[in-house]
């Protein structure tokens, strides 16, 4: 019940926001902190009342609820977490945070509408990251989609209808590809054993190779690959993030693209083991591509917001690469990279939405010198940009060390192109420092330094990142016993 | 006629009753509010007589017309759409001094067209097919052109209804020359009879028999505006006045899709492979090309004409699923039953919404894009319902119309259905832009200059309100818990 319990809170906190800024009773972004801050403390209570269970393989899965449905076609009601899904939902609900907290001045108008499709939002996400059933997956899946594509359409940049609507179109899309592979591959399930099941567990066990399950593996990836995003599939990405607005560049790079990576952990990989690892080649080398051609594309960027757009393809291709390894390296470090990316990448957009509203552009050709004037934001983003391009110490550092061993052992000479991304990634990184902060200042001669509110929200990211670059065992102990029983 | 058949025949008699009723009260008493209310009761109680019917059903009466479970079930969902639009049309005539001229007819001839539905969904011979074909359609014609000698009218309402006239006319001859070539091969105009012929399927390629298949299907595809029968749609939708679009809408369209479905499991055309090859390329055409068609438009009653000539398609895809021997005519049947009851849903929400707009602006339909721009910062319930009837159509979750798309799916798999399901999910794609760019329209800033009507606050009156409320609540909870309603098809589903 308390998976239930998350959901409808969230969805409960962005009605009373709404609620409140319409009857003025009450600041809409304290009831959207508020909610979140409830959200996680009953999750956290939960899962330590469970004890150490986490850390033992022992336990499968930490709360799960199954009711049935539309019994006509199999479909249950059915929401479960393990280690993955406990991370990647307490990664939304930190997120969550701190997008409110990098949109507090920002949302002038409407707020209270703004804060209700963020938490939204998030409830659709922290559906997709425990739903079990597919038609329950797919549902939210979808519901995630509308309350993001009306932040970007309301409160977005200048050419945000266009970058929302394409950013909807791809999705969907791509998901109805999914669904047609998702009622084709129960419809063979029935086939095969007479047992009509949407459900996950029930679908797990049946084997299938051959053709259809290539095509079928094909739709659920290709369904995965654009929201992931992988080259070719990722042009939504830049036009969606640039024109967001801060919180909506925060939830999108943090924690939507998140659930491509999943997806592809929880469903493809799993249910089609003989599909994937014949594919496997093939998806390291798009891993590989989208390290490369992001990073390249990075570098040529002169507005701030797309140039960190396009480290956040270079970013998940080592995700994609680490999956396709098939080994555990490759699986931890992909998962690694997919938090710590979260976090790196949360704090650079919400560094580019402050600066954004302090002078008006995102152009780094009008930016310059800003470390004299702002000295403390200057060191921030030092710190951010160093953990994007890999320092140890670092939590990025762990999951591409882990991705590039996992890969290596698989197939070398895709490795070998692969940590070419690794000389390329601080090129762009130090290239926002330089541009932005050293040097002499060109249009814009001063800016405003953060304030109390964006270091706290910096500091608590800057914590997050350090920890799981010093001491990443726990993390990594959770998630490998979520990935026991998907039989990775 | 025994007492059973008066019983199963108590719903037609009632619609029929009432409309000579409200005859009989316009030449004396012709308020609108009194025509309108005897309407409504007249088609609550044929409502409340369905009950009494589906006591006596299945039972033949005359050879004409079989009311079983499956015809009772449509003739419901034509009453509740009529029912429906009949609570709308109150508001949009009331709302100008010159749409109230002769109200009364309005009335009259809409309570003819729903008994025209009813008689088509029970036809089990084609005189009853043709009769109920012409009872609808020959209302529809005047209920279209409605408007036209109205000051206000406007030539589009005249040309729509011309239109509609000449090009239904024409679909009506074509389908009674099918009809004939079929008597003439066959000697017999009753559907099982016909299908007692057609157990060979050898026999429908000879040439009166399939002449008259062809000349059948090409009337019947006129109806349901499929591609390439589809050029009268957007300017009839356009032009007509929007409680009758709302019905041209859905309950011509379902109706006419209904007879389809009988005719073609009673008499086992599934299985003649040159018919069902013609529908599935006239699918894959309206899919691809209703989609198309509506990438551009600014006027927001011919998209949804375009919506729903691919509709109709997707339709179309769920029901050649019997034809490839892997799925049976009863899930069938059940597909495209809630397909249908999905499609009226949300196209009666979304012409509602224009209704209540039209309301406030007596002059002309807020048929515009432009009208719709800010309208969510104006009525916000307004536009979320709006929204969702918009979400529905494209087929997101968490409403009706993903649980139709579903199921459209679902049979496809089940058949194979490799190249219609690629049309589908590509129609589908494309839709999607047409549909965003409304939704985002409503919530775009309003300009600070805008003039006409639509710019202040919008009043809806209770019948609105009620039609409303009832339309967007099923919307969400046939989404969010279809069961009631898939247990409640599947009662229906043994033709």
């Amino acid at each position: 019940m308390v998976l239930v319990w998350l959901i409808l809170i969230l969805f409960l906190g962005g009605v009373i926001a709404w609620m409140a800024d319409h009857i003025k009773l009450g600041d809409p972004r304290w009831v959207a902190i508020a909610t979140l801050l409830i959200a996680a403390l009953m999750l956290l209570s939960y899962t330590f009342s469970l004890g150490a269970t986490i850390s033992i393989g022992g336990q499968d899965w930490l709360a799960s609820i199954k009711v049935p449905w539309i019994s006509r076609f199999g479909i249950q009601f059915i929401l479960a977490m393990d280690g993955l899904a406990l991370l990647m939902v307490l990664l939304t609900l930190f997120l969550g945070v701190i997008a409110v907290l990098s949109s507090w001045s920002e949302i002038a108008e409407r707020s209270g509408f703004f804060h209700f499709n963020l938490l939204w939002t998030l409830a659709g996400v922290v559906g997709v990251f425990t739903a079990l059933d597919l038609f329950l997956f797919f549902f939210f899946w979808e519901v995630m989609l509308i309350p993001m594509y009306f932040i970007i359409a309301i409160w977005g940049h200048e050419n945000r209808i266009y970058a929302a609507i394409k950013f909807f179109i791809f999705t969907q899309a791509s998901g109805l590809l999914m669904l047609l592979s998702m009622v084709a591959l129960v419809y063979f399930h029935h086939q095969n054993t007479g047992q009509l099941s949407f459900s996950y567990f029930d679908l797990l066990g049946s084997s299938r190779t051959g053709a259809p399950a290539f095509w079928l593996m094909l739709g659920f990836f290709i369904a995965f690959v654009v929201k992931l995003p992988g080259v070719p599939f990722h042009t939504w990405l830049p036009d969606a993030h640039t024109q967001a607005p801060t919180a909506g560049s925060v939830i999108l790079a943090g924690i939507l693209l998140k659930t491509g990576a999943y997806g592809l952990i929880r469903f493809c990989l799993p249910l089609f083991p003989d599909a994937s690892i014949e594919f496997a080649p093939t998806a390291m080398i798009l891993g590989v591509v989208s390290i490369i051609y992001g990073a390249a594309v990075a570098f040529a960027q002169t507005d701030v917001k797309r140039l960190i757009a396009y480290t956040s393809i270079s970013h998940m291709g080592f995700v994609l690469l680490g999956l396709y390894a098939f080994n555990a390296q490759g699986y931890q470090g992909a998962v690694m990279t997919m938090l710590a990316h979260g976090m790196t990448s949360a704090a650079l957009f919400a560094f580019a939405g402050a600066v954004q509203h302090r002078i008006h552009t995102r152009d780094m050709r009008e930016m310059g010198g800003f470390w004299s004037s702002a000295p403390r934001m200057g060191a921030i983003v030092l710190f951010f940009s160093i953990a994007a391009l890999g320092m140890p110490g670092l939590a990025n550092f762990i999951g591409e060390f882990l991705v590039l061993v996992g890969a290596f052992k698989a197939n070398s000479w895709i490795t070998v192109f692969a940590v070419i991304g690794l000389v390329l990634a601080p090129v762009y990184s130090l290239l926002v420092i330089q541009r932005i902060f050293h040097g002499k200042p060109l249009v814009a001669k001063e800016i405003g330094d953060f304030s109390s509110r964006e270091i706290l929200m910096m500091g608590l990211m800057m914590l997050v990142t350090i920890g799981l670059g010093l001491y990443p065992q726990p993390v990594m102990e959770i998630v490998s016993t979520g990935l026991q029983y998907s039989g990775l | 006629m025994t007492i059973e058949q008066l019983v199963a025949l108590l719903p037609m008699m009632i619609v029929t009753a009432i409309s000579v009723v409200v005859m009989m009260f316009s030449a004396f008493v012709s308020t609108h509010r009194l025509l309108n209310s005897l309407s409504l009761l007249g088609l609550a109680l044929a409502l409340l007589s369905l009950l009494l019917a589906v006591k006596v059903a299945p039972i033949q009466v005359t050879p004409l017309i079989l009311i079983d479970r499956f015809a009772l079930f449509y003739s419901g969902l034509v009453l509740a759409a009529g029912a429906v639009v009949i609570l709308l049309s109150y508001d949009y005539f009331e709302s100008s001094e010159e749409r109230t001229i002769r109200v009364a007819e309005y009335y009259i001839l809409l309570l003819v067209a729903i008994l025209g539905g009813m008689v088509l969904v029970s036809a089990s011979h084609f005189a009853a097919f043709f009769i109920g074909l012409e009872l609808l359609g020959v209302s529809l014609y005047v209920l279209v052109a409605y408007l036209a000698p109205t000051r206000l009218g406007r030539l589009t309402s005249l040309e729509a209804g011309v239109k509609y006239l000449i090009l239904s006319g024409v679909a009506s001859a074509l389908l009674l020359f099918g009809i004939a070539l079929l008597y003439a091969e066959f000697g017999t105009l009753s559907f099982i009879e016909l299908g007692r012929h057609w157990q060979n399927p050898e026999v429908l390629n000879g040439l009166f028999a399939a002449a008259g298949i062809g000349l059948l299907l090409a009337g019947v595809a006129f109806k349901l505006s499929l591609v390439p029968f589809h050029m009268w749609t957007p300017d009839v939708y356009e032009g007509a006045p929007a409680p009758s679009t709302a019905f041209v809408a859905t309950v011509s369209k379902g109706a006419i899709f209904a007879f389809l479905l009988r005719f073609f499991a009673t008499t086992g055309a599934f299985e003649n492979e040159m018919i069902c090859y013609a529908l599935a390329l006239i699918a894959i055409a309206s899919m691809l090309g209703g989609n198309l068609l509506a990438l551009l438009q600014p006027n927001v009653k011919r998209i949804l004409a375009y919506s729903s000539i691919a509709h109709i398609g997707y339709l179309l895809v769920a029901f050649l699923a019997a034809s490839t021997g892997k799925v049976g005519t009863d899930l069938v049947s059940e597909a495209v039953s809630f397909y249908l009851v999905a499609y009226f849903v949300t196209t009666l929400g979304a012409f509602a919404v224009i209704c209540v707009l039209s309301n406030n602006d007596g002059q002309r339909d807020v048929d515009q894009l432009a009208d719709y721009r800010g309208l969510f910062w104006r009525a916000p319930w307004l536009a979320s319902i709006l929204t969702a009837m918009l979400l529905s159509l494209a087929g997101i979750p968490l409403t009706v119309g993903f649980i139709g798309k579903f199921y459209v799916f679902t049979l496809g798999i089940e058949g194979l259905l490799w190249w219609l399901l690629a049309a589908l999910i590509v129609g589908s794609a494309i839709g999607l832009y047409y549909y965003l760019r409304w939704i985002v329209q409503m919530f775009m800033q309003p300009e600070s200059q805008h003039e006409g009507t639509t710019g202040g606050a919008v009043i809806i009156s209770l019948p609105g309100y009620f039609a409303l409320l009832v339309l967007a609540v099923s919307l969400f909870w046939l989404g969010v818990y279809p069961p009631p309603l898939i247990n409640l098809i599947q009662t229906i589903t043994s033709l």
